[in-house]
């Protein structure tokens, strides 16, 4: 071990007397008062004010800061479209109620299913923000991220109704097949295809890189391919995912395959048969405009890429 | 290269030269280089682009000098004091070396860069990384807007695609098979079960790699997915190798307010501001120099400090605020969308014109298993153990020390990714499959049908929440003695119950409940070693700060916790017996830490 000065400081500012009480317990409250848990943010945090001896620091500007609301809760119900291959022919709708807080989501309703009445219930997440993509499905007919759909949002006077995405195999009760969505994902070529290697990185301007930033924001969620009613009735439609995946690589400056990417989507009529119901564009939980996407790949097929 | 498998007594055998286990950034880093050269499975329990390195936001650290002058050896500098001097100084090395190829390899592959006017790769500021050994902030995150995780997911992802890498997605591996070969202990396979049908596989592998990622879950709040519960370094664990530096988790200053939903800390590296209920920019008390923009612990405490000290805000005093309303629309709408959404959704604030309720997040763990710097596992202080290699947040080498910096971790999965897919491969190239024994999948049978079939009436649901609540309490931020052995009671009290949980779906299909049962073992185990290993460290360091001891002392505890899992269990606790590695010093000898 290397000889050194003993008992170094750890940082400074951190020195703290043992005579402030149980800086424990005090740590303790405080800790607890931070937790999701709407019960414990309204118990007390038990630290007493102390004065603050830098007001004459304090901002200058006037800002506001952002109100706090006590949390209060109210009963929410939920129908959920439940299907146990195992042992139902046919899906059936199972309600049920649930104690929830203003601003809690779907996915903590769906939580509060699986941990507290039935732990059956079979679903899709991980990230619980709206970025892995796990948990799109259908709330109330329309697809949305579980973990995105604020419970504030809707009309809680009335049941809300959950069910798998449409189009793609059921597999058990809010959880279908994806296989077929990645397919056509990984159809369109969708990788950098450029020759030669530079030595460092290769040079995109700001208005280059921008020109596809909107859809590289794509979590490939499958939000949008299955509200698309084209893909309802033909399973082989590459659907607006692929489509906003292949526009990511044919504007993109550095890439070299454009047209090969074109003439996949053109083969089988990929983006042709959009039929313009913005369905896609209102599911996607990153904002992309997939409609606008799809426009724009149409217009590359007939006049080329414009970089 | 096809699989070859086979189905004997119900369960499916499979054969490939390099086994990986998850495809965050990791382990896809490692599949790119094993898939060309080698039969290669990647067993994944989430869909590739669902892993969590998806969710990171702010940027990779390279002292690429775009912007600014920067050197490699400013980085190493700032990685060693940054993780508080337990970074070993040599793997630290490695690491900034290799970032610029790390960078410029991910360009390559595609990855959208922000750009700079001139058009090449653009760089931010970020803690604890600075100009010249600590004389000023510097601009040295490569980043995508604020979604740099997502991007390089989304790109190595796409480049697995190009390869053909083979995958076995919602595959969860729950077991490691070692046999002993001519008196050494070598890899032999993986066992993993399938979500979709609930049956058994066997992946013999002459090389495995785990890329698990961190087991945030044994908090409740945390920036991690639900998904992140150790399950790889609780595997490694339970076939009784070493742990190391487990007390060491990090804790991030910017989680929303109650939720933990984590704010990038490119937020401060734009310019944002933390506040106190008075507005006071409180971090020029703490850290004088760089302010709000000194490394994790010290503004994560510094935090917690002044709601201690009664300056938090809020009805409850119970949270301090980033303020971005000086920033403008343009930049957090152009450099920082996502999290201005976030605080927009989740809390119903716009950063635009109101500052946001900000606390510590459970966030990283610097822990894990114990590798060298050729991403080889260690079985004690030296020794590997051939053809087992591990990388990125499951891993341990240890570049982070007892913190690590922002930005190093998504460098850290790209280097060392990189190096564990390349060694398993030569390792590969030379090497026999070891022969599996007969019993390979028993241990997986057996505990699933245990869990499966019991009458307990225990609820995984409770148990989870009654363990992320102690944790949250008693062995966050602060820890001491008391609150730490209290930590231990609890968690000893839910291992008690733990065999008396429940499943209610007796199914196979799908059967979440059994999972989430499954990973609630891997996190009681987990959280027991990093309470045992925190109360054993009788010293304050990086991110372990023990009130009770609130200085560092290097004469006794410079050096890294190796925990073993041993048969002396009492009661329901596991055996645990506690060891030291000395730490890695080249040219940087501890001083205090100031900023
Ligand atoms: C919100 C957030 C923001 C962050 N921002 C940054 C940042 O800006 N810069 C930075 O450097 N770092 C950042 N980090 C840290 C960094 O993102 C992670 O440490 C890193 O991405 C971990 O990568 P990984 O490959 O090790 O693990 P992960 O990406 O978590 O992947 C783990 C993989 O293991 C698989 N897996 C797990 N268990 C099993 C099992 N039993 N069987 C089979 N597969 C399994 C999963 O399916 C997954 O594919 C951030 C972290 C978070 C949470
Ligand atoms: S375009 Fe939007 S809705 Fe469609 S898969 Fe991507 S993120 Fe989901
Ligand atoms: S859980 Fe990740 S997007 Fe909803």
């Amino acid at each position: 071990m290397a000889e050194s000065e003993q008992k170094n400081e750890n940082s400074a500012g951190f020195e703290r007397e043992a005579e402030t009480g149980d800086p424990a317990a005090q740590a303790d409250a405080a800790v607890e008062a931070t937790t999701a848990d709407a019960e414990s943010a309204m118990s007390s945090s038990g630290t007493s004010a102390a004065p603050v001896d830098s007001a004459a620091e304090a901002a200058d500007r006037p800002v506001e800061a952002a109100p706090v609301e006590v949390p209060e809760s109210f009963t929410v119900t939920l129908i959920v479209r439940r299907y146990d291959p195992e042992v139902d022919d046919e899906p059936r709708w199972v309600d049920y109620d649930v104690q929830m807080y203003q601003t809690e989501r779907i996915l903590d309703a769906l939580h509060r299913i699986k941990w507290e009445q039935d732990p059956s219930l079979a679903f899709r997440r991980s990230c619980a923000h709206g970025v892995c993509g796990s948990d799109a499905m259908r709330i109330n007919g329309k697809n949305r991220l579980a973990c995105k759909a604020l419970v504030k949002d809707f009309d809680i006077s009335k049941p809300i109704y959950v069910e798998a995405i449409k189009g793609l195999p059921l597999e058990k009760d809010l959880i279908v097949d994806m296989e077929p969505f990645f397919d056509s994902f990984r159809e369109i070529q969708p990788f950098l295809q450029a020759s030669g290697k530079p030595e460092k990185e290769r040079h995109q301007t700001i208005a280059q890189r921008e020109r596809f930033d909107d859809t590289t924001k794509c979590i490939l969620c499958a939000a949008c391919t299955t509200s698309c009613p084209v893909f309802w009735t033909d399973g082989q439609y590459f659907g607006p995912a692929a489509i906003v995946n292949a526009h990511r690589f044919i504007f993109d400056s550095r890439d070299e395959a454009s047209q090969v990417r074109l003439d996949i989507l053109n083969d089988r009529e990929g983006v042709w048969r959009c039929r313009t119901t913005f369905n896609c564009t209102d599911a996607c939980p990153r904002g992309i405009q997939v409609t606008k996407a799809i426009a724009e790949v149409k217009q590359a097929m007939l006049t080329g890429v414009k970089l | 290269m096809a699989d070859h498998s086979s189905v004997t007594d119900g369960i499916h055998y499979h054969q490939h030269d390099v086994v990986i286990v998850g495809a965050g950034g990791a382990g896809m880093r490692a599949a790119i280089e094993a898939a060309p050269k080698a039969s290669t499975a990647v067993i994944t329990k989430l869909y590739p682009t669902r892993s969590h390195t998806g969710a990171a936001q702010g940027g990779m650290a390279a002292a690429l000098a775009n912007v600014e002058e920067d050197s490699n050896e400013w980085h190493t500098y700032d990685t060693v004091k940054g993780g508080d001097y337990l970074t070993d100084q040599d793997s630290a090395e490695i690491l900034t070396r290799e970032a610029i190829d790390a960078v410029y390899d991910l360009e390559n592959m595609g990855l959208p860069f922000n750009r700079t006017p001139d058009g090449k790769i653009d760089q931010r500021r970020f803690g604890g990384h600075t100009r010249d050994h600590g004389k000023a902030p510097v601009r040295r995150a490569c980043y995508a807007a604020d979604r740099t995780g997502h991007m390089i997911l989304q790109t190595l992802y796409q480049n697995c695609v190009k390869h053909g890498v083979e995958f076995f997605n919602e595959f969860y591996a729950l077991d490691l098979i070692m046999a002993e070969v001519d008196g050494v202990k070598r890899v032999s396979g993986v066992v993993a079960y399938e979500l979709a049908t609930g049956e058994i596989h066997v992946f013999q592998g002459k090389s495995v790699v785990f890329a698990t990622g961190g087991f945030g879950k044994i908090y409740k709040t945390t920036s991690n997915a639900h998904t992140l519960t150790g399950d790889g370094v609780g595997i490694v664990w339970r076939q009784g190798l070493p742990l190391e530096d487990m007390e060491f988790y990090q804790f991030h200053p910017t989680g929303l307010a109650g939720l933990g939903i984590l704010l990038t800390e490119g937020a401060r590296g734009e310019g944002a501001i933390l506040r106190n209920a008075s507005g006071e920019r409180f971090m020029e008390r703490y850290a004088p120099t760089i302010k709000d923009l000194a490394p994790r612990d010290i503004v994560a405490r510094s935090m917690v400090q002044e709601v201690l000290d009664g300056r938090g805000a809020g009805p409850n005093k119970d949270y301090v605020y980033l303020d971005c309303t000086h920033l403008g629309a343009e930049v957090l709408e152009t450099k920082l969308p996502d999290i201005t959404e976030f605080a927009r959704t989740y809390l119903g604030v716009d950063p635009v014109v109101e500052r946001v309720p900000v606390y510590p997040t459970a966030h990283y763990a610097m822990g894990g298993i114990p590798t060298n710097n050729d991403a080889q596992v260690l079985s004690d202080n030296e020794t590997v153990i051939p053809g087992l290699y591990a990388a990125g947040e499951c891993a341990c080498v240890s570049v982070h020390g007892a913190n690590r910096l922002g930005t190093n971790s998504l460098l850290d999965i790209n280097v060392f990714g990189k190096r564990a897919g390349n060694n398993a491969v030569a390792y590969a190239q030379t090497a026999d499959f070891v022969d599996l024994p007969a019993d390979a999948a028993d241990g997986v049978v057996k505990m699933l049908a245990q869990l499966r079939e019991g009458e307990g009436t225990e609820s995984v649901a409770e148990i989870r929440k009654a363990l992320q609540e102690t944790m949250d309490r008693n062995a966050q931020v602060f820890r001491t003695e008391e609150t730490l052995q209290t930590a231990l009671a609890d968690i000893a009290a839910l291992r008690e119950r733990y065999p008396n949980v429940r499943i209610h779906d007796r199914g196979r299909r799908f059967n979440t409940d059994l999972l989430e049962a499954v990973e609630l073992g891997f996190l009681l185990d987990l959280a027991e070693v990093v309470v045992v290993s925190a109360i054993n460290r009788k010293e304050s360091r990086g991110a372990h700060m023990r009130d009770d001891y609130p200085t560092r002392d290097d004469v006794n505890y410079m050096q890294h916790t190796m925990a073993y899992r041993t048969d002396a269990e009492t009661g329901a606790s596991q055996g645990i017996r506690l060891d030291w590695k000395p730490v890695r010093v080249t040219h940087y000898q501890p001083t205090e830490r100031k900023y």
